[in-house]
């Protein structure tokens, strides 16, 4: 049984245009279904808009998706009760974006990271500070810097505290979304480095929103690429990036730029008129699907 | 190399304070015309001071404690304020990061264009709107007629990229100083927008000083690259040479910690 199983999940969201015009709606997210299995890292790709950090967000159901099914080892999430779905969120927690602004720059770090333990009423208060301590040196903090605020921490560092305030309820999943996009590329390799390194030590699946192919291809075992709300490639990481067969994924492949002046470069425009956005996944190849 | 465009003798940048931070340090290099520098580093290296530091847009508590910047046979630090802005926008001109917040909302794209023309009295009204209207065609924006009447907000972010290039063209300026000018965009629109660039550069002969932290970009676009590093250069070459075979430590740490490095080649 996958860890992980997404099926035909929707989220519309309805925009109003003033008062005679019918409202219009974005179909942000469009009949998506994939799984995760358990110990692995699955990359879900695409660009501003493609509606990958919004799947996200409704697996943890932070926005409530308008249908669909979420299955976390099997059971539906979407129909669990508030106190079930918090209980569920032990189980499943996101590192964001923006070290800057998901951390709360008036509580120290230490209370950032007890701050789930309290919530889910874990422990006494000693034993929420060791694991505090233990959580810093997991993610490779000095515990000496409990008592510090966000401001005074790199945004790598305040990554890493994010990170810690995920694990301390020892998730099976983390939705890292965009979790290193902010960052310098040396800091973003330390922190890939982290990640990685967590996941054996502790058996963690991860779902890895991104907009970056290269860094996805470098560490994720399968991706899918969203395009316009709809997953249109998934498979082996390998099969995918080598053979690429929709003409968004190959677009988007095409764009990346490369790092040899000399290497030719075939960009590759996407013309929205070639595909047929309503074509269904089918299999291509061995663990490869594409809509096309 | 020709006589350089640019050439940056031994700027030094200090932000005032207890302490006072240097964050520029004896830094110099020299663009040649029709060349693209690519200045290479991480955050808080100092790219970005020197290049604002060439404009003289430096706010305080920064200040240049020592160098030259010679341009077209002045050295920029010791212009007055009125010659400085003459260089500013004509000659010198700058693209920035976030196209969202350096345009102005209020204005109409097109009135932006042609401001750069008015301000610089190189135009007539008119004769603005029209150039507005073929410099948004030379960014290759489709409809550019209609598109010249349009609001920033109306605009997407690869758009107003383009707008602001060609704010940045308007006076056909040998120089152009573009800070980290793709970060904010999606990768298939960057790619776009590079294009652009590389044939603007071809078409008017532009030099570049192009600022990134992304050796991609650089691989791109740059003939020459200067990398730097806590506010100094520690590496400088031809394009092929820094990538290939980069000499310090620290550009091969850099290069190192770029997700497939090593791949390359088509794809």
């Amino acid at each position: 049984m996958p860890l992980l199983e997404v099926r035909h999940l929707v989220k519309h969201f309805i925009r109003k245009q003033g008062l005679w015009r019918p409202p219009s709606v974005v179909r942000a997210v469009d009949d998506v279904s994939f799984t995760i299995d358990e110990g692995e890292m699955f990359g879900l790709v695409g660009e501003s808009g493609s509606g990958k950090s919004t799947t996200g967000r409704c697996i943890l159901r932070l926005i409530e998706p308008s249908s669909g099914e979420v299955l976390f080892r099997g059971e539906n999430v979407l129909g669990f009760e508030r106190s079930r779905m918090r209980l569920a969120r032990r189980d499943m927690q996101i590192v964001f974006q923006d070290p800057y602004s998901s951390l709360n720059p008036r509580m120290r770090v230490g209370d950032i990271v007890e701050e789930p333990l309290i919530i889910h009423q874990l422990g006494t208060k000693p034993e929420r500070r060791a694991r505090v301590a233990e959580l810093f040196e997991l993610v490779g903090l000095e515990s000496s810097y409990l008592s510090r605020y966000p401001h005074e921490f790199s945004g790598g560092q305040r990554q890493r505290i994010g990170i810690a305030r995920a694990l301390a309820l020892n998730p099976a999943l983390i939705i890292a979304d965009e979790a290193v996009s902010a960052l310098d590329v040396s800091i973003q390799a330390q922190v890939v480095r982290l990640m990685m390194d967590l996941k054996d030590r502790l058996k963690l699946t991860y779902l890895f929103i991104a907009h970056d192919l290269r860094l996805v291809e470098h560490i994720c075992s399968r991706v899918a690429v969203m395009y316009l709300g709809k997953i249109v490639e998934m498979g082996e990481t390998r099969a995918l990036f080598s053979q690429p067969t929709h003409p968004y994924t190959r677009a988007l492949l095409s764009a990346i730029p490369v790092l040899d002046p000399d290497a030719p470069r075939q960009r590759i425009q996407l013309d929205p008129a070639a595909f047929d956005r309503a074509a269904p996944l089918r299999e291509i190849g061995a663990q490869h699907w594409a809509a096309v | 190399m020709a006589a350089p465009l640019l050439d940056v003798q031994h700027l030094s940048v200090v932000f005032d304070g207890s302490p006072a931070v240097t964050a520029v340090d004896d830094v110099s290099f020299q663009i040649a015309p029709g060349e693209t520098l690519g200045l290479v580093g991480e955050s808080g290296s100092g790219k970005s001071v020197t290049a604002f530091s060439i404009l003289r847009l430096l706010q305080p508590p920064g200040r240049v404690s020592g160098g030259q910047v010679l341009f077209e046979g002045r050295d920029l630090l010791t212009l007055s304020e009125r010659e400085m802005r003459a260089v500013r926008g004509a000659r010198i001109s700058l693209i920035f990061q976030e196209p969202m917040t350096a345009l102005n909302p209020v204005m109409r794209a097109g009135d932006q264009i042609a401001e750069a023309l008015l301000v610089h009295g190189q135009a007539t009204k008119s004769e603005a709107r029209a150039r507005a209207i073929d410099l948004l065609n030379a960014v290759r924006i489709p409809d550019a007629a209609q598109r010249v009447r349009d609001y920033p907000h109306q605009l997407s972010g690869g758009m107003r990229q383009r707008v602001m290039i060609a704010i940045a063209l308007a006076c056909q300026p040998p120089l152009i100083i573009a800070d980290e000018p793709t970060t904010a965009l999606d990768v298939t629109i960057q790619a776009q927008v590079l294009e652009l660039l590389r044939d603007l550069k071809e078409q008017f002969n532009l030099a570049v000083l192009l600022i990134t932290h992304d050796f991609g970009v650089v691989a791109e676009m740059a003939d020459r690259v200067a990398v730097m590093y806590k506010g100094r250069l520690v590496e400088q070459g031809p394009v092929r040479q820094i990538l290939r075979e980069p000499a310090h430590e620290y550009t091969r740490g850099l290069l190192a910690a770029v997700p497939g490095m090593t791949k390359g080649g088509p794809r």
